[in-house]
């Protein structure tokens, strides 16, 4: 073996079977060998900026749940969120390749080399999470909203997006299970944990409305009924009250879906792209 | 010598459970031989699964040392991985480990679960009397358990 100078050259190489300097290193297009035409009948544009958004909803939110590695209460809790995060990162991955098919455009370039204005996700994954309660409120509401909408989305008419979905209806069904227990736990714990319960409620509340607000770009209509059912049983089990902070407002009448966002995704973007970005043809 | 394209990758151990062979997952679809090759079709168990790179890896090392030139990697996402496609042999292996192997996968419609799960049997002792102690394990397919009768932990793989 011809040894390069530089022995970190090595590590950026593709690898074959019997040279891989790490196990999960290297990644393959999660799309290989499906077939992603955009069927008869399918608005591509439409359902290339749908999946865009999906997956930056996915993409955004991962990226903050995995800031709490490292940072959780016990080790059983850091190992879940960071499997959350890499189930929804697995998420991002696969709807950003399919809008990529469409757009001509690979998965890497539409995470790393889009702006933030051309970012369409909701606002509600953009904020850092101050304290457990507010993560697990989060995750309750991201979840049980996501969920509905996959559950919905396994009838579209593209086949690739209807697998992704019906693959992520699982997963974030178990999401789901963890956020409540959690929420449960503390809402019916002692007087500090419920008081810290009921706050991380009410400080997300205000990014709530906006998930479920029609926008011309979904391919599938989501009643919110499904959603407040679920949300009442958990806040009902855990003694907390339904919070009642006011919906942030639009700018202008436009939010995450139009490419208008909070102050937070910025520095979400600065980090996650800052090493793409500074090596724009690294592999890895 | 070539051997059956179909036996060599079913035999293929998975990067995670590597005590469980891809084709006792369930994860290996298809396997289907070309003029110049051979085509595999895997279903990834989760939507992040970080294993795939080292199947491929692994499949096609596999492959090329049967004598195959020329192997296709593809991927099939639908119907997704169920647990239930793990076969009975996996299952007495994972069991054989120390791994609870999974009960039935859910049916119907997704329903919110505020309480414990029902227990899953302890794969050492056998006893029922056990609680989860993490819904989440070190790969993305496994919980943690304990069994209040052996006053063991074991990992059991999630039912999906």
């Amino acid at each position: 073996m011809v040894m390069d100078d530089n022995p970190y050259e090595e590590l950026a190489d593709e690898h074959g079977a019997d040279a891989r300097w790490a196990f999960g290193t290297g990644f393959t297009d999660p799309l290989a060998g499906i077939d992603t035409a955009v069927p008869d009948g399918v608005d591509g544009a439409a359902l290339a900026a749908y999946c865009l958004a999906l997956g930056d909803d996915a993409l955004v939110y991962s990226h903050r749940l995995q800031e709490w590695i490292t940072r959780m209460p016990e080790l059983e809790e850091e190992t879940a969120i960071a499997n959350v995060a890499l189930d929804l990162l697995g998420q991002a991955r696969l709807l950003l390749a399919r809008a990529g098919t469409i757009l001509g455009r690979s998965e890497d370039e539409l995470a790393f080399f889009r702006d933030e204005p051309q970012f369409r996700n909701v606002r509600l994954v953009e904020r850092a999470d101050a304290d457990f309660a507010e993560l697990v409120a989060r995750l309750l509401v991201f979840s049980t909203w996501r969920l509905a909408l996959f559950e919905r989305l396994c009838e579209v008419p593209d086949p690739v997006l209807a697998a992704i979905a019906a693959k992520g209806v699982n997963e974030l069904a178990y999401h789901r299970d963890y956020a409540a227990q959690w929420v449960v736990r503390l809402g019916d714990g002692t007087e500090l944990s419920h008081a810290r319960m009921q706050a991380g409620l009410e400080t997300i509340w205000p990014l709530v409305d906006e998930v479920f607000e029609p926008h011309p770009g979904d391919l599938v209509p989501l009643e919110r009924g499904e959603f407040d059912v679920v949300l009442d049983t958990v806040f009902a089990t855990a003694g907390l009250a339904r919070p009642t902070a006011a919906p942030l407002a639009k700018v202008g009448g436009r939010a995450g879906r139009d490419g208008v966002h909070t102050e937070a995704l910025g520095y979400v973007l600065a980090e996650l792209q800052s090493v793409a970005r500074a090596h724009p043809e690294g592999t890895w | 010598m070539v051997s059956g394209a179909l036996e060599v990758a079913a035999a293929t151990p998975d990067p995670e459970l590597p005590l469980l062979t891809i084709g006792e997952l369930g994860i290996l679809r298809d396997v289907h031989e070309t003029a110049d090759g051979v085509v595999v079709t895997i279903t990834p168990t989760y939507s992040g699964c970080p294993a795939l790179r080292e199947i491929t890896a692994d499949l096609t090392g596999r492959l090329t040392a049967a004598g195959y030139s020329r192997v296709e990697l593809r991927t099939r996402l639908a119907p997704p991985w169920s647990s239930d496609w793990i076969t009975a042999g996996g299952r007495a292996k994972l069991q054989a480990a120390g791994i609870a192997p999974p009960g039935p996968a859910p049916t119907g419609p997704i329903r919110l679960t505020l309480g414990p799960r029902p227990p899953v049997a302890c794969p050492r002792c056998g006893s029922s009397d056990t609680v989860a102690s993490a819904a989440f394990g070190a790969t993305a397919c496994k919980a943690l358990h304990r069994c209040r009768t052996c006053d063991e932990p074991f990992e059991a793989v999630k039912a999906i």
